[in-house]
């Protein structure tokens, strides 16, 4: 149930409003930050939140109606990171947008930071939740969607998982949900990147046919090459156009993405580039 | 003693916040017919959500709720929102501090025949280790309304634990329940028994047999486990000198527990425990089951008497 009035309150679309290119050079330096904030602190998720670099910039700078400077205004779009391990990605994403100073990104994992290892939201201007145990932000999501339409606002919830984390059997408990709800306000997007911190995803726990299990819970599935901004793009479109039924951005990507030697490294799911790797990473982010 | 439900008066309560204040939503995974969360469903259908049997994502939800505004009411039995979904009650709303209330039904062996799986000993232990929890334990039904207005009315995590079975009322209408402030229900110089939910009838049962045999006990109703009222249970130790803590629960991290690391530290002195000890209960009727498992008013008794002599 769209509200006109707060609608109009917020600007109706987001206030960066970036054009392709520069989301393609925006997400570039998301993956910069993620690199020397993961080589700063010494340790951190680099592989998962180079992956999710395009679809974050999207939401940020393109998507999402945001407001940086009043970071819990009510009429917000929602967007939760259920992968709270690629909190790096999102950090730097808040930082860019002027929720805080880029210099802070630096501090990332150090006593008194208010960049925590994973996401929390007591901490983080712009964080809307607390994660790091997998498999909950959806369950997070869905409330907040709930409240939008008791409140009849017309905020929308987005909400980023990994493939990985699809095999909580909470997710699944959400996924039923929000079908069950009708909750056509929620988005989620699945970073697919088929790589979790032991090995491949098909070979630990096979989650295909991924994008079928999501139609037979009733929901609309929206399949594409999450680092095509075009196509990215579209789908978010095409999810605010679906009614009755959440939609879900199955974002086929790849783990490390955009330094050749992380691109599909399991090992650096959870390990922080040496120096000497970071610096032949940010020469290839250039 | 006459008897009332608390799960009832839960029910009629959430009604009469649901009518005083519309932020207030109440979710259910499929028990409300017992937790009697369907009487707020009945009358506020929009504001109602029946999750099913997926009690770990009834906890998230709550907490997207509590997160855009809401003072949310999660309820269905103790084991599958507090014992199954720890992890969600620790990260999504421990941690973030939210404004969500766990109500939970069927806590502790008095559920009876249903059997072990039912019967919740280890829940106050783990709510009463989630720093930002408020934990009570009401010891009747005229609490119990006390109580859930108290959640209602104070932001945070709140786990209250009701049980199956009627409960003895020990407050007549009236009664003011003061959040974290224990109610001295008896007074006694010779040893003092601290008691929560159902056992604080027993206790006061307990006290009338010993005062009829020259020991004068003093009974608290420590109706919120977290935070203690520790200056009550100091005061206790200082005038009376010995302390018997009776709970329907483990031995380990519950009232005993808490009332025992405020005796050890700040007045030391003996203390006697009724309670499960280290085990598990069977199928039975409640009061069969209080008694083969020694959560009786003369266990209460026996403790009185044996903590009295180490005095």
């Amino acid at each position: 149930m769209p509200d006109k009035a707060s609608l109009q309150s917020i600007s109706p679309s987001n206030k960066f409003n970036l054009s392709t290119p520069k989301l393609k050079q925006m997400a570039k330096k998301l993956r910069r930050h993620v690199i020397t904030m993961t080589a700063t602190a010494g340790s951190g998720h680099p592989g998962g939140s180079l992956s999710a670099a395009d679809i974050i910039a999207a939401l940020y700078f393109r998507v999402l109606r945001h407001d940086p400077q009043d970071p819990r205004r009510p009429d917000r779009d929602r967007f939760i990171l259920s992968k709270g391990h690629a909190a790096p990605v999102l950090y730097a994403a808040l930082a860019e947008a002027g929720y805080f100073p880029v210099a802070e990104l630096a501090t990332l994992r150090r006593l008194d930071s208010r960049l925590q290892g994973h996401t929390d939201r007591k901490f983080t201007p712009g964080v809307e939740m607390s994660a790091g145990s997998l498999g909950m932000g959806l369950s997070f999501a869905i409330g907040m969607a709930l409240a939008a339409k008791l409140d009849a606002k017309a905020y929308r919830t987005y909400v980023l998982l990994s493939d990985g984390e699809c095999q909580e059997g909470q997710t699944w408990e959400a996924v039923l949900s929000a079908a069950q709800f009708k909750l056509d306000n929620v988005v989620a997007i699945v970073d697919f990147n088929s790589i979790q911190l032991s090995g491949w995803t098909r070979d630990i726990m096979n989650l295909e046919p991924f994008a079928q299990k999501w139609q037979a819970f009733g929901w609309h599935v929206i399949d594409i090459d999450g680092h095509d901004f075009d196509q990215i793009l579209g789908a978010f479109s095409g999810a605010g156009k679906t009614k009755a039924k959440p939609t879900i951005i199955i974002a086929r990507t790849t783990k490390g993405k955009g330094v050749s030697f992380m691109e599909n490294s399991v090992a650096f799911h959870g390990k922080a580039p040496t120096w000497e790797e970071a610096e032949r990473a940010l020469r290839e982010l250039q | 003693m006459g008897e009332a439900s608390t799960r009832e008066v839960y029910g009629k309560t959430l009604v009469e916040l649901g009518r005083e204040n519309k932020d207030i939503v109440v979710l259910d995974a499929d028990l409300s017919p017992s937790t009697m969360t369907n009487f707020f469903a009945q009358q506020f259908p929009e504001r109602f959500f029946n999750c099913g049997l997926e009690e770990q994502n009834m906890v998230g939800i709550a907490a997207g709720l509590a997160a855009s505004g809401k003072i949310v009411f999660a309820s269905t039995f103790v084991v599958f929102v507090v014992c199954r979904c720890f992890d969600q009650l620790r990260l999504c709303i421990s941690q973030p501090n939210l404004n969500a209330k766990i109500v939970a039904t069927h806590g502790g062996i008095s559920v009876g025949e249903d059997g072990t799986s039912h019967q919740a000993v280890e829940d106050l232990a783990l709510c009463c280790a989630l720093p930002s929890f408020t934990v009570v334990v009401p010891a009747d039904a005229t609490e119990t309304a006390e109580a859930v207005r108290a959640a209602a009315s104070v932001y945070g995590p709140f786990y209250i634990r009701l049980s199956r079975p009627k409960t003895p009322i020990v407050y007549t209408e009236g009664y003011r329940f003061k959040l974290g402030k224990a109610v001295t229900m008896r007074q006694g110089r010779d040893a003092t028994i601290v008691a929560a939910g159902i056992m604080v009838a027993k206790a006061l049962e307990a006290a009338d047999i010993l005062a009829k045999q020259g020991i004068g006990c003093r009974v608290i109703n420590m109706h919120t486990l977290k935070p203690l009222d520790e200056p009550a249970v100091v005061k206790a130790a200082s005038e009376t000198g010995a302390i018997v803590v009776a709970e329907e629960h483990l031995a380990q991290g519950g009232l005993g527990s808490r009332v025992a690391q405020t005796v050890v530290k700040q007045k030391p002195v003996p203390m006697e425990f009724v309670n499960l000890g280290d085990r598990y209960a069977v199928s039975g009727k409640a009061e069969e089951l209080l008694r083969r498992y020694g959560l009786t008013a003369g266990d209460i008794e026996e403790s009185v008497k044996s903590v009295v002599k180490r005095k």
